[in-house]
C-alpha cells in the first residue's frame, strides 16, 4: 500500500511488534511501520477504534507507539534508530510501582 | 430581530417570547435553563460566543465538599445538599441524553505535606464542623492511612483529611448533557447572542442581543464574569473579578488513583489532571512554563511515579470569584424578577442550581436559606431582595 520514493541508504534493522525491520536512514518510525505495511499503530483507549497516521507532523497525537519500552511516543516525529524496539497497540502505561529515577 | 424557532404560542405571552431569559451558556446558566425547562417553563439561553471566557471549558471538574465555606457554613451546607442531589441528577440527566457523565463519589482527599499544615486543616475542619454539626464529616490520616487509600502516595506527604462527601465527573460531558437537556425539555438555545444591554419593559425585561431584540418576563443573569457589567442594569450588583487558574493533563494512563483529590484527579479515561494555581492577572487565560513547572514538581512529591508520566495539554481558565469566594444570589428589589447567579463552583452547584435554585425562581422568589448569599453582604448598601 506505501511505498518509499527514495529508497536508498544503507538499512537500519530494527523491530516491530518483535518481527524484524529494515528502514533507511533518516526515516520516520511512522514511515517504517508504513512501509512494513502496519497501518493500524494503537487503538483508542476510549472506545478501541482503530489509530494511525494522520497529521503526520507532531500535532495531532494520533500515531503513538511504544519505544524502547517508552509509551506514546509520536512516531511521526522520531527518526528510526538501529536496534529499536517499536510495539503498537497503546495501552495506557502503566506507572504503577515506579518510583522516582 | 432573529425569531427563528420561537412558536406562536410563545411569541403570544404578554411578557415577551419566554417566560424567563437565561443569560449565559456555561454551565451555570444551562443548570438553570434546564431545571427551568423541565418545570414547563419557556426558557431563552442568551449565550456569547465563542470568544467567551467559558470556564466551563477549563475547570477541574471535582463535586467538592471538603473546606467549602470555612467562614461561612451555610456556604458549607449549600454545598454538601447540591453534592447530596448529585447522583440523582447525574442520573437523569443520563437517561435524557444518553450521554455517559462518570460521575463517581467515593469521597476525596486533601494530602498535606507536614505534620503544621495537616494540623492547621484538621482544625479549620473542625471548627466549621463544631460550629455547623450537619456539615460533611471528614476524617483525619496519617500517612499509613493515606497510603491505604493511595498506594502510590510519596514518601513526603505526612497525611491528609478525608471527605466522604467529594466526588469528581467528566465536566465537558455534563456541559454537553444539560445543553441538550435544556434543548430537549424546550428551552430555545441561543448562541453568538450576548447582551448589550437589558432593561424593563412591558411588565417584563427586554435584551438587546447580537441576534436582536428579546423579551421575556424574568431574567436570570448567569454570565459569569459578564455579570459585573450587566447586574447595575437591573439594580443588582455583581462585584465578581477574574482569578487564573492553570491545569495540565497527562497522557492516559492505567488507573492508579481511585480517589480526587483537591489538586490531583485521574479521569475516567485516564488522564491525570493537575491544577489549582491562584492568580491575579485580570482577563489573561494564557499558561505558563514556570507556573505549571511548579504545579508540576508538587504533584511529582504527592505521587512519584508522575515523573514518568508525559504531560500532553496545559491550559488557564478564569475563576468567577467574589471578594469571600462565595456564590452571589440575589433578586432584584428595584427590578423584581431579576436574578443574579454567580459563583465559582458551578459543577459542584450544578444540581442544585437545577433543582431547588431553578424552583425558586419559577416561582419568582428565593429561598430564606440562600438570603445569606446577596451581595449587600460586601457594602451594606441595599440593592438585593
Amino acid at each position: 500500500m506505501f511505498r518509499r520514493v527514495h529508497d536508498h541508504g544503507p538499512p537500519v534493522a530494527l523491530s516491530i511488534d518483535g518481527r524484524p525491520v529494515l528502514a533507511r536512514p533518516g526515516e520516520s518510525v511512522a514511515a517504517a511501520l508504513l512501509a512494513a505495511g502496519v497501518t493500524t499503530f494503537r487503538r483508542s483507549a476510549k472506545t478501541g477504534a482503530e489509530r494511525g497516521l494522520y497529521c503526520g507532523m507532531g500535532v495531532c497525537f494520533e500515531c503513538l507507539v511504544t519505544i524502547d519500552g517508552v509509551a506514546n511516543r509520536q512516531s511521526c516525529l522520531i527518526p528510526v534508530a538501529p536496534g529499536m524496539r517499536v510495539e503498537t497497540g497503546g495501552a495506557a502505561p502503566d506507572l504503577a510501582g515506579k518510583a522516582a529515577s | 430581530m432573529n425569531r427563528l424557532g420561537i412558536s406562536e404560542r410563545a411569541s403570544a405571552l404578554p411578557g415577551g417570547e419566554a417566560d424567563v431569559a437565561v443569560i449565559g451558556g456555561g454551565v451555570v446558566g444551562l443548570s438553570i435553563a434546564y431545571g427551568l425547562s423541565r418545570l414547563g417553563r419557556r426558557v431563552i439561553v442568551l449565550d456569547e460566543g465563542d470568544v467567551a471566557h467559558r470556564a466551563s471549558r477549563g475547570n477541574f471538574a471535582l463535586v467538592w465538599v471538603q473546606g467549602k465555606g470555612l467562614s461561612m457554613p451555610e456556604y458549607a451546607l449549600w454545598s454538601l445538599r447540591s453534592a447530596d442531589l448529585w447522583g440523582g441528577f447525574a442520573q437523569e440527566l443520563e437517561e435524557r441524553t444518553g450521554e455517559k457523565l462518570s460521575y463517581s463519589r467515593k469521597g476525596g482527599l486533601m494530602a498535606a505535606l507536614s505534620e503544621e499544615e495537616l494540623d492547621a486543616r484538621t482544625f479549620e475542619l473542625s471548627r466549621l464542623h463544631n460550629q455547623a454539626p450537619d456539615t460533611a464529616r471528614f476524617e483525619r490520616l496519617d500517612h499509613a492511612g493515606m497510603k491505604r487509600l493511595l498506594p502510590e502516595i510519596g514518601p513526603s506527604v505526612a497525611g491528609g483529611t478525608y471527605c466522604p462527601a467529594d466526588g469528581h465527573v467528566n465536566s465537558l460531558r455534563l456541559f454537553s448533557a444539560l445543553h441538550q437537556a435544556a434543548i430537549n425539555a424546550g428551552a430555545d438555545y441561543r448562541p453568538n447572542a450576548a447582551v448589550e444591554t437589558l432593561d424593563a419593559h412591558g411588565g417584563g425585561f427586554r435584551m438587546m442581543t447580537a441576534r436582536g431584540e428579546v423579551r421575556a418576563g424574568q431574567v436570570v443573569l448567569a454570565a459569569g464574569l459578564g455579570n459585573a457589567r450587566l447586574a447595575p442594569m437591573v439594580g443588582l450588583d455583581a462585584p465578581v473579578r477574574p482569578q487564573r487558574g492553570q491545569v495540565m493533563v497527562t497522557e492516559k494512563l492505567a488507573p492508579f488513583l481511585h480517589y480526587p483529590l483537591g489538586t490531583i484527579r485521574q479521569t475516567d479515561e485516564g488522564g491525570v489532571m493537575i491544577g489549582d494555581s491562584k492568580e491575579e492577572v485580570g482577563l489573561d487565560n494564557s499558561s505558563h512554563h514556570a507556573v505549571l513547572a511548579g504545579i508540576a514538581a508538587r504533584a511529582i512529591r504527592l505521587f512519584p511515579l508522575l515523573e514518568h508520566a508525559r504531560v500532553v495539554r496545559s491550559w488557564g481558565a478564569l475563576r468567577v470569584m467574589s471578594p469571600d469566594g462565595m456564590p452571589i444570589y440575589d433578586q432584584s428589589i428595584t427590578h423584581p424578577g431579576a436574578f443574579l447567579v454567580t459563583c465559582h463552583s458551578g459543577i459542584t452547584l450544578a444540581a442544585a442550581h437545577a433543582e431547588v435554585l431553578a424552583a425558586d425562581i419559577a416561582e419568582g422568589r428565593l429561598a430564606a436559606e440562600l438570603a445569606v448569599f446577596s451581595a449587600r453582604r460586601f457594602n451594606g448598601v441595599s440593592k438585593g431582595a
